[in-house]
């Protein structure tokens, strides 16, 4: 019987387990909401991965991985276009710039985060192809499944806790107005930072989100951390503008002239 | 609502995490630590990511006032938090000359991060020891047309006029520049 179904019924970490008890070798095929994801497999090892339009060329995953600048990524996208990846890494080996070892491990690197991602997904057909087992001129892999299954069904419990705790990436955020006393324990890194500074009733953690670069279970990981800190509190978006970091609220010159003077009155008064 | 921000600045101990206590109607979100350098033990704590008060203007309007971390080490966040200001005050410790050209530096950095308007504060001019505002100036190398204030941080009175110079510099940039800013 063909290996097809809905990730709603059969999870992304039931099918792993699946294919690597089985040792399948073929290709899964999950069409999630926003993307398809191809997940190659040989003799139940994970062998390549790709997702969506996502540039998975060589060049392309060692600057994501910071092998190469992204100078030298532009050059090499340039000159090693009609190369497949099995001979720009040939080339890449023989002139000395990387070793076989860089290269496997940059293509490991985006694959195993690739197949992270997909463990998020709880919607999506997905069907299972015997007859294609890896992309025409890739390097393939070969990852056991056994982590991945573990560090994967962990994530999902993450998940799950996340979207309890954030049911909805609609709504906004707002500072506490009285702290918790943990506060002076607190210690921002820098993506929790870059969360902080677009805190604002208009703004919805799904633009903080996008105007951040985080991915949904990175800003849910953000926010959530701020909430236990007792930091920020959800609200209900106030509506109005999209998500902004500029000087004034309001483009129209008038505008900003009387909230500099409001400002002014305000601090008059304090 | 509507939000704006103004940023507070300035080197270690300068005296930020006081000037916004003495205004903010809420509790400073303050994240100190110990300090653990022995050459930064002038103090017990300092500001290690980020103070932050609020002033409610009205129902529509909220000024948040961001404290910058102090040490140089933490500078990776002044230009996050440079995002969108609608201007800066540099706090400048009068009693430590040494910390002088640090205050200069991080004065031209916030400069270059957003051209808005900004003042300086000379804090602590209660304390004896303090330099004279003018020889602070000629010292920062700040130009004559830069608004340098005496200031005390745990005085409100003295809070509210540096920040109300600010905002005056505000309005006049504004004047001279009447097309409107989006940041």
């Amino acid at each position: 019987m063909a290996l097809k179904g809905n990730l709603r019924d059969f999870t992304f970490s039931q099918l792993l387990n699946l294919i690597n008890l089985a040792a399948k070798t073929g290709t899964l095929v999950v069409e999630g909401s926003s993307d398809i994801a191809r997940v190659f497999f040989r003799d139940g090892k994970l062998s390549y991965a790709q997702i969506g339009a996502e540039d998975s060329g060589l060049a392309a995953i060692l600057q994501r991985t910071n092998r190469i600048s992204t100078s030298q990524y532009r050059i090499l996208a340039e000159r090693a276009r009609m190369m497949s990846d099995k001979e720009l890494g040939l080339l890449l080996i023989n002139a000395g710039y990387l070793s076989q070892q860089d290269i496997l491990d940059s293509l490991t690197q985006y694959i195993v985060e690739v197949v992270r991602q997909l463990f998020t997904w709880v919607e999506g057909f997905f069907h299972f192809e015997t007859d294609e087992t890896s992309p025409n001129g890739k390097i393939p892999v070969r990852i056991d499944l056994e982590n991945l299954i573990i560090e994967g069904t962990r994530q999902l419990q993450e998940w799950e806790m996340l979207q309890e705790e954030i049911p909805s990436l609609d709504m906004a955020l707002k500072f506490t107005d009285r702290p918790g006393a943990n506060i002076s324990n607190m210690n921002l890194n820098v993506e929790e930072w870059r969360v902080v500074s677009f805190v604002n009733p208009q703004n919805t953690i799904r633009q903080i989100g996008q105007a951040t670069h985080l991915s949904d279970i990175d800003i849910r990981r953000v926010v959530y951390s701020l909430l236990q800190a007792g930091l920020v509190e959800i609200i209900r978006p106030g509506g109005g503008p999209v998500i902004t970091n500029r000087m004034f609220p309001t483009e129209n010159p008038d505008e900003q002239k009387s909230l500099v003077n409001r400002l002014i009155d305000r601090i008059r008064t304090i | 609502m509507q939000t704006v921000k103004i940023v507070v600045t300035g080197p270690f101990n300068a005296g930020k995490t006081e000037f916004i206590r003495s205004v903010s109607e809420i509790d400073v979100v303050s994240t100190e630590r110990k300090i653990s350098l022995e050459e930064e033990k002038v103090k017990e704590t300092t500001t290690v990511a980020m103070d932050f008060g609020r002033i409610t203007v009205d129902e529509d309007l909220v000024l948040y006032l961001f404290g910058t971390p102090g040490q140089k080490r933490f500078d990776f966040m002044w230009e996050i938090l440079s995002e969108g200001m609608l201007g800066f005050i540099v706090m400048v410790d009068s009693t430590r000359s040494e910390t002088f050209r640090e205050a200069r530096s991080i004065l031209e950095t916030f400069h270059a991060y957003a051209p808005t308007p900004y003042v300086v504060a000379a804090n602590k001019q209660d304390r004896e020891g303090a330099w004279d505002i003018e020889d602070m100036r000629l010292a920062l190398r700040l130009d004559p047309t830069v608004k340098f204030l005496p200031c005390v941080a745990n005085s409100k009175e003295k809070v509210k006029s540096v920040l109300l110079e600010l905002l005056y510099s505000i309005l006049a940039e504004m004047d001279k520049n009447p097309q409107g800013k989006s940041g």
